[in-house]
């Protein structure tokens, strides 16, 4: 059992600093990175902030409010984590301009909770030396109790809490085990913190002396080596199974992706399918029906279709991430990373590029050197994201049969792992350009400490795939919603004789062919040419794009067959050029807008968008060529 | 605990050491008559051994961060697993696991009369 103990009882501590009404407004969350302070944030504040077993997660100081008993409630800050007080990247420096309240935009915080791993107490006490001099009222939480009580780890929380001056609470986050005491922390008097000694702050070897110490008075016994952690490494990381493993895996995932969801998929598509016929016969012939039916429901519905499969994908990536496995991964993918002068560091942000570019490049703030960070912004956005994968995945279903190879592969899988690679390799050989000319930096040691795995708890994934549904629905709801209902529009003007165009001469067919000399060369029509329009919007655009133009040109067909409408009008040099187009370009204007907050500025975000899009031209105009005759 | 000590002429031997001889004194270590090349830094580690850090041949400002994740003068270190290709290597330090590339692991020399302990 934890427990928490005050320091009313050991006579050191001055009394209360606040007097017990007058509320502390904001607390700060600080320790350690994969502490768990975003866990405990999420826990106290009932909030739901990105959370994986790996370091650096947090990035940006994100607030919350915890409601306590009575009524009371405090603002926490949770910020990134920090190994010491002198700042070295830039979500340290954030961590450390909160603290000392040098941010214009968050208050500076009035009490301290300090999160330390309990499972490795003598080196993460050398940020309580730091962090008691800032001389705030601060409870040291250790957390992951289970782990250490589970390892065989012990100590005595009464004496640490004498020695450092401060209270001390043993809590698991994750379990939810000992958060009561934090609560009661943040909702009591507070005292400022009276350590018995401090060592020189500046000087590392002092503050691990004076950690060690401290752990040894308060009776620490660290816990033994996870076991299974050793084991799985053991396997994971050998130098022939490490590589198979991670290659069984990536084809696992998208080999499941293709086969299993077909059914729920076919389900969503019937249920638009029976709504929208249900609509068309509940209202009457009008413009607001056709609005309804052939823009919205084939549109929007067409988007919504792929939500099983990143579901899917979600889920796979919760897995690798919640389990550790990722900080694996880098590893084994470091020493390709440096031969194209990349460091391993910027292997976490490219792997999350592959959910979405934007947090990727908020990611990579834990890189020290600017210009590998700029690098590592620049190439972010080649790594497939989850909004180019619904556009794939029909092109690919459209134009290539269910065929196995091999016996167990299928054609599907294999083109869609082409098509992941052809984006990373594209994006390594963009960094070996940039490093070996703007942007040659000096290297810096490269260093990523290894979590012990975990199992990965089944209400975590829930939560991500609750989270990712929401977010894939609000996209299909808000920009591609919009975008349809625009299309809409422009496809029915001009009116002559009381009568809405042809699509062909509306103004989104005039649009579509006016471009349509530009795309010609990759073997595009004018319809593909609206949908590339949209598609800038955001990627997956294109897909209710289509579904809309296909859904008003045959207004009498209820079904959402895109991928037939598709295979009439592209030949296959044409649909390999369109997957080339949408690998290389950058449409997606929160990357955009997010790579100028990151690099302060235009001159970055509109070089990368020059680059991208010619990119992007130019392979499908090659792929478009050499496959014509297909 | 033990302070850094720098040898002024240390870090040019070591970029005489570098590459090739690097494997030779991996090879001769392992030997036992060879006991009187031993091993300098923890690259010349293999998995299992065990030593002892003596200096950080680092800029001020990479040796404190190297620090801070627990490499200091003094701390037992222990090699781990390592990448395929052995680059980078995960060395177990005051409690953690932290992986480390080689060319920042050639800079974090070892006591030469430390005894290294191989795993059996």
């Amino acid at each position: 059992m934890s427990e928490c103990t005050d320091c009313a009882g050991c006579g050191t501590s001055a009394v209360a600093a606040f007097p017990p009404d007058a509320a502390v407004k904001t607390v700060a969350v600080i320790g350690p990175p994969n502490s768990g302070k975003t866990t405990l944030f999420n826990r106290l504040t009932g909030l739901r902030q990105k959370v994986a077993n790996y370091p650096g997660v947090t990035v940006e100081q994100h607030t919350g409010i915890a409601e306590l008993a009575g009524g009371q409630s405090v603002e926490l800050i949770d910020l990134p984590g920090v190994y010491s007080l002198s700042p070295h990247s830039e979500d340290e420096q954030v961590a450390y301009d909160v603290l000392t309240g040098r941010r214009q935009d968050t208050a500076k915080p009035e009490a301290i909770l300090l999160v330390l791993d309990s499972t490795n107490l003598s080196r993460h006490l050398m940020l309580a030396a730091p962090i008691l001099a800032l001389g705030l009222p601060t409870l040291i939480i250790l957390n992951m109790a289970d782990d250490l009580r589970n390892r065989g780890g012990t100590l005595d929380t009464k004496a640490l809490s004498r020695e450092l001056g401060a209270p001390v609470a043993l809590v698991s986050a994750r379990q939810g085990e000992g958060i009561e005491q934090v609560r009661e922390f943040l909702a009591g008097a507070m005292a400022l913190p009276m350590p018995r000694s401090l060592p020189v702050l500046h000087d590392v070897p002092k503050c691990r002396e004076w950690a060690g110490m401290v752990g040894s008075q308060a009776d620490y016994r660290a816990p033994i080596a996870p076991k299974w952690t050793r084991r799985l490494d053991r396997v994971v990381l050998h130098p022939l199974a490490g590589p198979l493993i991670f290659a069984f895996v990536v084809i696992a995932v998208f080999q499941s992706i293709f086969s299993y969801v077909t059914p729920l998929m076919d389900g969503v598509k019937w249920l638009f399918e029976v709504s929208g016929n249900w609509i068309a016969i509940t209202l009457p012939p009008s413009p607001l029906r056709s609005l309804l039916v052939d823009g919205v429901w084939k549109g929007v519905g067409s988007v919504i279709v792929f939500l099983p499969q990143v579901l899917l994908l979600f889920l796979f990536i919760g897995i690798l991430e919640d389990s550790g496995y990722l900080a694996r991964a880098a590893l084994i993918a470091d020493r390709t990373m440096a031969r194209f002068g990349l460091q391993g560091k910027s292997f976490i942000p490219l792997l999350s590029a592959y959910a979405c570019a934007v947090p990727a490049i908020m990611s990579t703030r834990t890189i020290e050197n600017k210009r590998d960070r700029t690098a590592t912004i620049l190439i972010a956005p080649f790594m497939t994201c989850a909004a180019r994968f619904p556009v794939y995945t029909l092109i690919i279903a459209a134009f290539l049969p269910n065929r196995q190879l091999l016996g167990f592969l299928s054609v599907r899988t294999v083109a869609m792992i082409g098509l992941y690679a052809l984006g990373f390799v594209m994006a390594v050989l963009t960094a070996r350009i940039l490093k070996s000319s703007i942007l040659k930096s000096g290297r810096t040691p490269f260093l990523l400490e290894m979590p012990a795995y975990r199992w990965p708890t089944l209400q975590s994934l829930g939560l991500r795939l609750f989270d990712r549904s929401k977010v894939f629905l609000r996209r299909a709801g808000t920009v591609i919603l919009l975008v349809t209902v625009l299309l809409w529009v422009a496809a029915h003007v001009p009116y002559t004789h009381g009568h809405p165009p042809a699509i062909r001469d509306s103004l989104a067919g005039t649009l579509g062919r006016t471009i349509e000399p530009v795309i010609k060369p990759l073997g595009f029509d004018w319809k593909i040419g609206i949908g590339l329009i949209t598609s800038f919007a955001a990627r997956e655009t294109i897909i209710a794009t289509m579904g809309a133009i296909y859904g008003m040109d045959h207004p009498d067909s209820t079904s959402m067959d895109l991928q037939s409408a598709l295979r009439h009008d592209l030949t296959p040099g044409a649909a390999v050029a369109l997957l080339i187009f949408f690998a290389f370009a950058m449409q997606c204007v929160s990357t955009v807008a997010v790579v100028r907050r990151e690099t302060g500025g235009w001159k970055w975000p509109l070089a990368q968008f020059a680059y991208m899009s010619a990119l992007a031209y130019g392979g499908a105009f090659l792929a478009a060529h050499l496959l014509r005759y297909l | 605990m033990k302070k850094a000590k720098r040898k002024p002429g240390e870090r040019h031997l070591d970029k005489n050491f570098g590459g090739a001889h690097t494997g030779i004194k991996m090879q001769l270590s392992g030997n036992k008559n060879g006991s009187e090349i031993l091993p300098a830094s923890l690259v010349d580690l293999r998995r299992g051994d065990e030593a002892v850090l003596s200096e950080i041949d680092l800029p001020v400002e990479d040796a404190r961060r190297l620090m801070e994740f627990g490499f200091l003068p003094g701390a037992r270190v222990v090699a781990g697993q390592s990448a395929p290709g052995g680059d980078p290597q995960v060395f177990q330090v005051d409690g953690a696991e932290i992986a480390v590339r080689r060319e920042t692991a050639r800079r974090l020399k070892i006591h030469h009369k430390g005894r290294v302990r191989r795993k059996a």
